[in-house]
């Protein structure tokens, strides 16, 4: 995912970084800009580099971050006025932990819902943040008075020491911390966890099928959004020399989601810039234009505007062009590889040259004798309906098994139990000898238990490489690891593995298309090289042929026999012909339970098949 | 301090309170419930419907022309508003439809300031409802008991066109399955701006009536904002009775800790509200559907 070529760009990007941080001092000023005003953008600059990550790479747009910026804000200034601490960047590192404390806390009782209750929730928090600071905790935190006297750090670089108090020698301290937290979060986003969390933003419920701890991650990435709004609400009382008590409004808020917007959500640099406009504009139309207090109304339309029409702000919007006109400068022949349906399905990859699948993961215990999945009594019921009742299902280790059964026969209610998407209303499922019944998708998966979805799930927004990578890492990372700054590329066997699964699936020369772009049965594909990336033991296929050509149909299947080798299958289809030639076994669902089971050509001369699929017991 | 008639009196305000949040947050509610957008401009309906009416009864004198061009001009606003900007969002994710209510709320908020000042304006209460009248054990000032019977008589009224009328049944069908009522051959997005225009009028209603009681400001949107949302929360989002049942209960909440320490009050709401996700994250009337 992350090549030598992208790492030398991504370097680029920092040295380009430190290169205007460096130049901005001597041309900002000539176009009006203060140093008040400029230090002021790299504390909001840096604030907005946390919320970035928050709500442009995970996808959770909070109102709340004012609560962190004000905890880590006063913390630091209690510290460093009420306690004595002489060390200043002591006390800012404290207010980061007690910031992310904040957030730990206060994440999990706002992640417990998902999308608008999100928002409210912080919305409430951040009040009630405001509330505490304001009266019962007045003692501490000076209540509407706020903190005065917050000092500068002092730095000893044993030749000379450097007392930092306003102006110029604040902005190099500001901005040393803006690029450290910037760097630091590219590497974040770059990381395995960065890739997780633009999956979960794309397509939670696949995250977590494919084994990823979707929880955890969402979590993680408010505790890290917390704890730079932290740090930056500490520099904001050592900026001021005084820790004012609107750090904790609403409108701080409010203030930081507006300039994040204009300046390029998902770009971290975004809010810098926004934040540059939102104060170089406040300054300008209150002070050169004279409109006072209409400077807000101005900036509120502007961030309307943008909402409506360059969702990308204006980072987004500029590098959008500079690809533009990258892309015209090009050669205009020398289009993407079109996909439509008539693109060759499968470059005519002889089967031979097919590469192997990844093998089924080990079970790392000695293997247990008898059935790789047993199910007893298995039921499902939606008031009265009975979706499944009392189904007996067992497999035996290797086993293709095919499932068929007319419209309606509950076949993809019986797969969502077996993967404990839903939970069976009786009935226990046994996978490896180990009970799975009531337990999550993620776990199920993290064992070795992965399904290909009817209607494909896919990371939509992702090439098919990033898709079989997301996947891949659930399982060589296992559902939640912190490796924040790692590499992904370090990770042993992860290139191998998605190179291996999209050869298997053929999308190796469509693998850097984005999903938007591939054709029907290339997404199909996809879907399957998703279930199949996270080794399962056991996979279970929902439907993989349909709505596919008569073409693709062949391909498939030929496809789906090879990765069936040295694993154990389960195929629900309608294509019974393919389902025929496939598997070794077959179990006939109706109604919600097993009608018959046996070998292709005992189902073909079963009297009670025939009848329920040409409706003889209605007619 | 905790005497009973200052009980029963801060009882009585939490029921004001309770009685205006049951109507803003069931504005907000039967939008989200329709149409599936979170409107963050909500607070500033409130705002801008007690503008409207203070104006209206600069001109006119009367309390009732206030009310009426409070509640319309806010339904008016209501309907431009999803005309000319929500209905570009139904097909756009739920941030993208966050972010711009939130703007127009800030634009709204900044218009009326321009216009305005940042002063706050008032209105007495009508002649009929001046004074204070005596229950026996406490005296009351009388608009503010007026204002229970009000605002009851409002939700009466919502509640009558939600789940009396062809139009609410209308509605509840959307609820439940959009793309199939408009097969049916029902414009949906003509309900859908209607529905918009009635709730924001719930906001503006709310927001002159309130006048009387509590001197109006350009910022006083946001903590009515914020409120309603815990009231949505604890009742349950998209549901109407979840949002009168959640905003009785926050409005005894916020009066009844007041008296005890005001400080606390806010943080007693939010507590509550913490307690009722934990044991019923879907609210206390909360249905499955869209929440």
């Amino acid at each position: 995912m992350i090549e030598a070529r992208r790492g030398i760009r991504g370097l680029a990007f920092e040295g380009w970084t430190a290169l205007a941080l460096v130049v901005a001092p001597f041309v900002l000023p000539k176009i009006g800009f203060v140093p008040d005003t400029m230090n002021r953008v790299l504390v909001f600059g840096l604030f907005g580099v946390g919320f970035d990550l928050l709500f442009g790479f995970a996808g959770l747009l909070s109102f709340g971050q004012s609560a962190f910026f004000g905890t880590g804000g006063f913390v630091a200034a209690y510290l460093l006025t009420r306690m004595g601490l002489t060390s200043v960047m002591l006390g800012l590192a404290v207010g980061v932990v007690a910031a992310a404390v904040a957030g730990l806390l206060v994440g999990m009782i706002a992640l417990r819902r998902t999308g608008i209750y999100f928002a409210m929730i912080t919305v409430a928090i951040a009040e009630v943040f405001f509330f505490m600071e304001n009266s019962p905790l007045s003692d501490y935190t000076g209540g509407e008075n706020g903190l005065p006297g917050v000092p500068g750090p002092t730095f000893n670089f044993g030749f000379a020491s450097v007392h930092v108090t306003g102006g110029w020698s604040m902005y190099v301290f500001l901005a040393v911390c803006y690029f450290v937290g910037l760097a630091l979060a590219r590497r974040i986003v770059a990381s395995p966890v960065g890739r997780i969390f633009v999956a979960i933003r794309d397509n939670p419920l696949r995250a977590a099928a494919v084994g990823h701890d979707v929880h955890a991650y969402k979590l993680l990435a408010f505790v890290i959004a917390a704890a730079y709004a932290g740090f930056a609400g500490g520099l904001l009382g050592v900026l001021q020399g005084y820790m004012p008590p609107e750090a904790f409004t609403f409108d701080t808020s409010g203030q930081l989601i507006m300039q994040t917007v204009i300046g390029g959500l998902g770009t971290l640099i975004g809010p810098l810039v926004g934040a540059a406009v939102w104060l170089y504009l406040r300054d300008f139309l209150q002070g050169s234009l004279g409109m006072g207090a209409s400077w807000k109304l101005a900036l509120g339309v502007v961030f309307v505007l943008l909402v409506f029409f360059l969702r990308r702000g204006v980072v987004g919007g500029l590098s959008d062009l500079i690809a533009l006109a990258r892309s015209s400068a090009r050669a205009p022949g020398k289009a993407a590889p079109g996909g439509g349906d008539d693109a060759p399905v499968f470059a005519a990859a002889p089967q031979n040259s097919n590469p192997a699948p990844p093998p089924a993961r080990d079970p790392g215990e000695p293997e247990i004798a008898g059935p790789i999945l047993q199910v007893r009594d298995l039921s499902k019921t939606y008031g009265g309906l009975a979706a499944n009742s009392e189904i007996n299902f067992s497999l035996e280790r290797g086993e293709l098994r095919g499932v068929i059964g007319p419209n309606g026969a509950g076949k993809s209610t019986f797969f969502k139990m077996l993967t404990c998407e839903i939970n069976p209303s009786s009935g226990s499922i046994h996978f490896e000898g180990r009970d799975i019944t009531n337990l999550g998708v993620t776990e199920v998966c993290q064992l070795g238990l992965s399904k290909s979805y009817q209607v494909n799930q896919l990371f939509t927004r992702l090439t098919p490489r990033e898709n079989i990578t997301i996947a891949a890492l659930a399982e060589r990372r296992g559902k939640f690891r912190l490796d924040l700054l790692r590499n992904p590329a370090d990770i042993p066997g992860l290139s191998q593995q998605v190179h291996s699964t999209l050869a298997l699936v053929s999308l190796t020369e469509r693998a850097d298309v984005p999903v938007s772009g591939l054709a029907y049965g290339e997404k199909r594909r996809l879907e399957i090289g998703l279930a199949l990336a996270t080794s399962p033991s056991l996979l279970l296929l929902d439907e993989p042929l349909a709505g596919m050509s008569p073409r693709e149909r062949v391909e498939t299947v030929k496809l789906l026999k090879s990765i069936s080798k040295g694993r154990t299958t389960v195929i629900i289809d309608h294509d019974m012909d393919a389902l025929f030639e496939m598997s070794e076994r077959v179990t006939v669902l109706q109604l919600g339970k097993i009608l018959v089971e046996g070998t292709p050509d005992e189902i073909k001369a079963n009297a009670a098949v025939r009848e329920a699929y040409l409706g003889g017991v209605l007619e | 301090m905790l005497s009973l008639p200052n009980f029963a009196a801060q009882a009585f305000n939490g029921l004001v309170l309770g009685a205006l949040l049951a109507l803003i947050a069931s504005g907000l509610t039967i939008i989200y419930g329709t149409l599936g957008v979170l409107n963050l401009a909500h607070g500033a309906m409130f705002m801008v419907g007690g503008y409207a009416g203070v104006v209206a009864y600069q001109y006119s004198g009367s309390y009732l022309v206030a009310v009426a061009a409070g509640s319309l001009f806010v339904m008016a606003l209501g309907l431009l508003m999803e005309r000319v900007v929500i209905r570009h969002f139904y097909d756009r994710p739920p941030e993208d439809q966050i972010l711009v209510t939130f703007g127009l709320g800030i634009v709204y908020v900044e218009l009326v300031r321009l216009t305005f000042g940042s002063l706050s304006q008032s209105m007495p209460p009508p002649s009929w409802a001046a004074g204070i009248t005596s229950l026996g054990f406490m005296i009351y000032p009388t608009y503010r008991l007026a204002v229970v019977g009000i605002v009851a008589v409002a939700l009466l009224a919502l509640y009558l066109v939600l789940y009396r009328s062809r139009l609410g049944m209308i509605v509840r069908a959307g609820i439940e399955d959009a793309v199939m009522v408009d097969s049916l051959g029902i414009d949906v997005y003509r309900v859908f701006m209607i529905v918009f225009g009635i709730g924001a009028m719930a906001a503006g209603f709310a927001g002159i009536v309130n006048v009387p009681i509590a001197p109006i400001t350009p910022d006083v949107g946001e903590s009515i904002l914020v409120e309603t949302f815990v009231v949505v929360v604890i009742g349950g989002v998209g549901s109407f009775p979840g949002a009168v049942l959640g905003g009785l209960i926050a409005g005894e909440i916020l009066s009844l800790t007041s008296m005890v320490d005001p400080s606390y009050s806010q943080v007693m709401l939010f507590l509550v509200m913490t307690f009722v996700l934990v044991v019923r994250p879907r609210g206390l009337l909360g249905e499955q559907g869209r929440a």
